[in-house]
């Protein structure tokens, strides 16, 4: 007969070896990520307006952002106040209108964008037409000075430039140029005209195509920031971009595109003083809210059979259940190699599941908050000398009634995670309670919270151990990892030797 | 904190719990023999059967409704112990040694009303004291009657004999002695002193308390040198016998000592503690490495006796 040693050591090899190949094949052949994709990022972007009225009645016109490729736009919501907000589809683009019928105070406006920069995203419509008309040529009412400098600079650049880019890039380095020269000085001194104004009345006296880009960088904790304008002249083949300030540029990837075109970005009516204004916030998402399925879309049968082609809340459902063995293991770990004792063999598990989702820190604190208001309930509820199930029924009640009143109390005082409180498994918790306070009757109080102190140092392991990207990236991802899980609790199953606080226990004994 | 080193612990031949769990439980215990320890009056009436003295059995209570009767139940009896039947560790033990009426005295004095009792008992039934919190039965049962030779080693409470007993081969011995910081009980984990036993002969070898050594009892100051239980071969002869009747390969018997009765068996552990080895000051590994070099059948006395000259 083989020995049941062999026996174990052969089935944990096999269980592991399976669980290894099929992760190893899915890597190497099949390329699904080892790592979990980086938390993702969405950007909030939120248009500001500022607004102070005349009496009469007030129109507001807000160009809105559209698809275009590297960003995708999740949700578009705009705040109206008391006023009233409809939105228009245009040839080049969405507006969105604010209107009411008498406004004279001073009132703000919120137009909120949700965008994921990726950029290999390309939107099915292709972005707003071009405006082929050319720009209006304001130079036409220049003073005679003015217009020659003008037509001075335009000779120089197009001599020094192939094409309608090279003329732009040409044209806002002499504006930026240290040393300008006396033309581009008598330009800058006209009143009322920046370089940006400037370059573009040059290019449309030249007549080139061009258009406005304004939008934003995608960072986090920009407030109220003016849009950033970039130019985007019309060549042969490609357009070219350009910064007023800086010259030819690539779009950067983290710009979001708000409007193109050389209309204004907003327009009012009936409005004494308007201010626009931007500000976006960043929010790191886990790319598994995302679709993964398809990350993994590289049409093998094998695939077919991952767990991504369940319906997204079986897939959210298994995500929590596959990493209750990792939680297992821990309690392994921690019982049979480490010789902490616990209350209950896996109840760490179920408090650790339940910290992933209230954080750690106020899960923990309403721990205390409940198992400590438990105890004291509990102890007079002993006095009424009720049978044992009808006792713990009656603190069960107890318990969720604190629960209730907790959650009730910190989300009047704007306390949020304690609204998560109802993760906690109640009837665990009840046990919890009764057990200690057994426990702390019959073996005094050091026992009882040596064994819930365990109990808590094995949870927040666990709590480690699950709550955790890669872990949890890789339950889902290669389920065949549980076969690694699975080996490795059957070896520990089989471990005879010491545990680590027998080192402490026996030491008086090995000492002598 | 005092540590050792893994080869420390190897090198005394000390046995840890992982191993005590796989290599001793779960390969000499089965499974289906645990009710025979687990249950207390299963192991009362097997060891009457098997001609291994225990302590009398006054009443059984298995209902709630039964409590209403307490009074007329408990009428005839001025000392009793009231215990779970499917209890462990000394859990829900409650020992009476005197009443007045219906009140009842404790043997630390703390008084009881027959109310406490009958939530006490309460409590039993509904599994409270009880392996997996299970419905249990009370057992009232006599008390052991306190027997003088001992009352040197002992602080409020009757101290008991744990033998280990491997594969009918009596292992190691302690005794303990209750003090009074362990509240009259036998526990080593609530402060009673475990006295190492000499199998040769029942005398004792070392002391300790909460894992540390001692020489003297802490509340009656004696030396347990002097210590030396009597009737020593009769003592593991009904220990031995316990592997007969039961077929559980590690066992723990609990023997005490009573006034007028002699060495009574109390209970049988399917799971006993590693404690012991702590108040031997030696590991158990190569003693059980003796008893398994043993392959001729032999019967308790025989096994006792290969134990007390061979084993040590």
């Amino acid at each position: 007969m083989i020995s049941s040693r062999f026996q174990v050591l052969t089935i944990a090899m096999l269980l592991a070896m399976m669980g290894l190949f099929v992760a190893w094949y899915k890597v190497v052949y099949l390329g699904v990520p080892v790592t979990p994709h980086d938390k993702r990022s969405v950007f909030t972007v939120t248009a500001e307006v500022d607004l102070e009225g005349t009496g009469a009645p007030a129109s507001v016109t807000l160009r809105l952002p559209s698809t275009q490729p590297g960003m995708k736009i999740l949700e578009r919501e705009g705040e109206a106040g008391e006023f009233g907000m409809t939105t228009a589809t245009m040839d080049d683009g969405e507006l969105l209108h604010w209107t009411k019928r008498s406004f004279d105070a001073k009132s703000k406006l919120f137009y909120k964008v949700q965008v994921i920069p990726e950029p290999l995203y390309e939107p099915q419509e292709s972005r707003a037409v071009w405006d082929t008309t050319p720009a209006y040529d304001d130079t036409q009412f220049w003073d005679a000075s003015e217009q020659a400098a003008a037509a001075g600079i335009l000779n120089y650049a197009r001599e020094h430039s192939a094409d309608a880019i090279s003329l732009a890039a040409q044209l806002i380095d002499m504006f930026n140029a240290e040393m300008p020269t006396d033309a581009v000085k008598e330009l800058q001194a006209k009143k009322n005209e920046t370089t940006t104004s400037l370059v573009m009345a040059l290019l449309a006296r030249e007549k080139i195509t061009f258009r406005k880009v304004r939008g934003i960088m995608l960072e986090d904790g920009q407030k109220e920031r003016h849009a950033v304008t970039l130019l985007e002249v019309k060549g042969a083949d490609e357009s070219g971009y350009f910064s007023f300030k800086t010259g030819q540029i690539t779009l950067p990837e983290n710009f979001f595109v708000w409007s193109l075109g050389n209309r204004a970005m907003m327009t009012t009516k009936g409005i004494a003083k308007a201010q626009l204004r931007f500000s976006v916030s960043e929010a790191k998402v886990a790319a598994s809210m995302l679709s993964k399925r398809e990350m993994l879309k590289q049409g093998s049968d094998f695939l077919n059979f991952s767990l991504y082609t369940l319906p997204s809340s079986q897939q959210n459902a298994f995500k929590q259940l596959l990493l209750i063995p990792i939680g297992a293991l821990v309690v392994v770990i921690f019982r049979i190699l480490i010789g902490i004792r616990t209350m209950g063999t896996f109840m760490p598990v179920l408090f650790a599941l339940a910290f992933i989702q209230t954080t750690l820190i106020s899960g923990l604190a309403m721990f205390f908050v409940i198992v400590s208001s438990g105890l004291f309930v509990r102890s007079y509820l002993s006095r009424l000398q009720l049978l044992l199930v009808a006792r713990i029924s009656a603190v069960i009640i107890v318990v969720i009634s604190i629960m209730s009143v907790m959650s009730i109390v910190s989300f009047k005082l704007g306390i949020d995670e304690v609204l998560k409180i109802t993760f906690f498994p109640m009837i665990i918790l009840s046990w919890t309670i009764e057990r200690m306070s057994i426990l702390w009757e019959e073996s005094g109080a050091r026992e009882a919270l040596t064994q819930v102190g365990g109990s808590l140092v094995v949870a927040i392991a666990a709590f480690f151990a699950m709550d955790n990207n890669f872990v949890r990236h890789l339950t889902f991802t290669f389920p065949e990892l549980q076969l690694l899980v699975l080996a490795m609790v059957i070896l520990v199953g089989r471990y005879t030797g010491y545990r680590i606080t027998e080192l402490v226990r026996f030491a008086p004994l090995a000492g002598r | 904190m005092k540590f050792v080193t893994f080869g420390a612990l190897r090198r005394k031949g000390i046995v840890g719990m992982n191993y005590r769990n796989v290599e001793l439980i779960g390969r000499y215990n089965p499974r289906s023999h645990y009710p025979l320890v687990d249950n207390k009056l299963m192991t009362k009436e097997l060891a009457r059967n098997s001609g291994v003295p225990v302590t009398e059995l006054y009443a059984t209570i298995e209902r709630q409704s039964q409590l209403r009767n307490l009074h007329d139940i408990l009428a005839p009896y001025e000392r009793f112990v009231v215990k779970p039947d499917y209890g462990s560790g000394g859990k829900g033990i409650v020992v009476i040694t005197h009443r007045e009426g219906d009140t009842f005295i404790k043997a630390n004095g703390d008084a009881l009303s027959l109310l406490d009792l009958r939530k006490h008992i309460s409590n039993v039934l509904s599994g409270l004291y009880s392996l997996g919190g299970r419905y249990d039965t009370a057992i009232i049962e006599k008390v052991v009657a306190f027997d003088p030779m001992f009352a040197d080693y002992s602080f409020e409470g009757v101290p008991d004999i744990r033998i280990i007993v491997y594969r009918g081969y009596p292992v190691m011995a302690m005794m303990r002695c209750p003090t009074r910081e362990s509240d009259g009980k036998a526990n080593l984990h609530q402060g009673a002193v475990g006295v190492g036993l000499n199998l040769k002969d029942g005398s004792a070898l070392s002391a300790v308390i909460h894992d540390r050594p001692v020489t003297h009892h802490p509340d009656t100051h004696h030396d347990f040198a002097k210590l030396k239980v009597p009737q020593w071969e009769a003592v593991l002869t009904m220990a031995a016998s316990c592997y007969d009747m039961t077929g559980l390969g590690y066992l723990g018997a609990d023997i005490v000592f009573d006034k007028n009765d002699g060495a009574l068996m109390l209970e049988l552990n399917a799971r006993p503690g590693l404690a012991i080895q702590i108040a031997n000051g030696r590991g158990l590994r190569e003693r059980l490495e003796t008893v398994d070099r043993q392959k001729q059948p032999r019967d308790a006395h025989e096994r006792v006796l290969y134990s007390m000259n061979y084993i040590e």
